[in-house]
């Protein structure tokens, strides 16, 4: 009994020894990062809307759908009209069909405050969606886009119910989360968004916050600033001016 | 002394299945875990690579400028000289990269004006639109307008 014990107390140390150093031979060893002349620790990525720009017109919303191949019927930004009736600011009349990725049919010829709000991540920096991703799927990149990993996310929608601004959707082929990326593959080489490429007007600005040459810095420091939510706390980089207080 | 200690062997089997049982887990999240993850953060950095990969539609406007210097120039002068070619013109990065093979589709111009040019009252005040009814009965604006310095 004794004997019989001891030899399988050896040949269990034996196998698990064997086995793990079989397991580390086949541990990946290639390094995944570190291409072609981009630090991320020199970039701080964010974007400006002029909302006394904005025209409805959903360039953006087309020009994101193309460059990103985002699936019919979802948006990685949209426009919203809204229309505040006088003392109405509680109540405001919002609608932003398919995304405005046809743009607005005409207002209604009445008496009411109306505007347009471009829509997209506000790559939060304490962002609600990076906490509650309980696989680490999504996180903020070191250049401050909000990215996620579609390898390990699970599809648990636990990030797309945390973000107070409803930009994430479950992609419905990948069937793992998806959402604005800031064009990540054009703002990494140089580019600008494919959204602010696409806007006629300049209401959306890329902006770099630690390069001290962009104009972010002017256009934050010359004009009424608000972003989206701000009790939230989620430090959002995307910067409105001239949005009313309506707005949700 | 040497009493207390008699049996202590006894307990070399055991640590041996604790120090196996170890080495397992650690070489197990070894290989489990990707290379280098948590080098920035709570994530995998070969993330931002894979993201990156991803192919451009829009060439941008320095990609034009490169060939059509004389449109983006004539353009320079008129009102739409803060409107990026591809706004209109659609994503041209396959043009730009091989303009022999790829030619853009000639536009349809009537409908796009409309697009941001159709009156709206929820449009800023400042921004010129019309009810193209009222305003041209019909008539393509390229009849009195021209798109890339439009004066009129």
């Amino acid at each position: 009994m004794e004997s019989s014990r001891r030899k399988f107390m050896a040949s269990a140390g034996k196998f698990l020894i064997l086995a793990s150093a079989a397991v580390s031979d086949g541990e990946p060893s290639a390094p995944t990062t570190g291409t072609s002349g981009y630090d991320p620790a020199k970039h701080w990525w964010g974007m400006t809307i002029d909302i006394d720009k904005c025209i409805g017109c959903g360039n953006c919303v087309r020009a994101c759908s193309r460059e990103n191949s985002v699936p019919d019927g979802f948006y990685r930004t949209w426009v919203e009209r809204y229309e505040v009736p006088a003392g109405e600011d509680e109540n405001p009349h919002v609608e932003s069909p398919d995304g405005a990725i046809h743009g607005f049919p005409p207002s209604p010829n009445t008496a009411a405050k109306r505007f347009f709000v471009p829509k997209l991540c506000n790559q939060c920096a304490n962002s609600p969606c990076v906490q509650v991703c309980p696989v680490g799927a999504t996180f903020v990149s070191p250049d401050g886009v909000v990215l996620v990993d579609e390898s390990y996310c699970l599809g648990c929608r636990y990030c797309v119910q945390a973000c107070p601004y409803g930009c994430r959707y479950i992609h419905p082929r990948k069937h793992t989360v998806d959402k604005c990326t800031l064009c990540y593959h054009r703002i990494t080489q140089g580019l600008t968004t494919a959204c602010c490429e696409a806007c006629p007007t300049g209401a959306r600005q890329l902006a770099d916050l630690k390069n001290p040459a962009d104009p972010v810095h002017e256009f934050l420091r010359t004009n009424k600033i608000q972003v989206l939510k701000p009790h939230m706390a989620t430090h959002s980089k995307v910067f409105y001016r001239a949005l009313d207080g309506a707005v949700r | 002394m040497l009493r207390r200690w008699k049996d202590a062997r006894h307990l070399l089997p055991l640590a041996a299945v604790f120090l196996g049982g170890l080495t397992l887990f650690v070489a197990v999240r070894g290989a489990l875990m990707p290379a280098e993850f948590g080098k920035y953060g709570h994530y995998r950095p070969g993330t931002l690579a894979d993201v990156r990969a991803r192919p451009v539609s829009f060439a941008g406007q320095a990609a034009c400028a490169d060939c059509h210097a004389d449109k983006v120039e004539e353009r320079s002068k008129g009102k739409h000289r803060i409107v990026s070619c591809e706004a209109c013109h659609g994503a041209l990065a396959k043009h730009a990269g091989d303009p022999a093979a790829v030619h853009p589709q000639k536009l349809g111009n009537t409908p796009l004006c409309q697009g941001c040019h159709q009156e709206d009252k929820a449009k800023p005040a400042g921004f010129p639109q019309v009810m193209p009814a009222e305003h041209s009965g019909g008539q393509a604006c390229v009849s009195c307008h021209q798109p890339h310095a439009p004066k009129l």
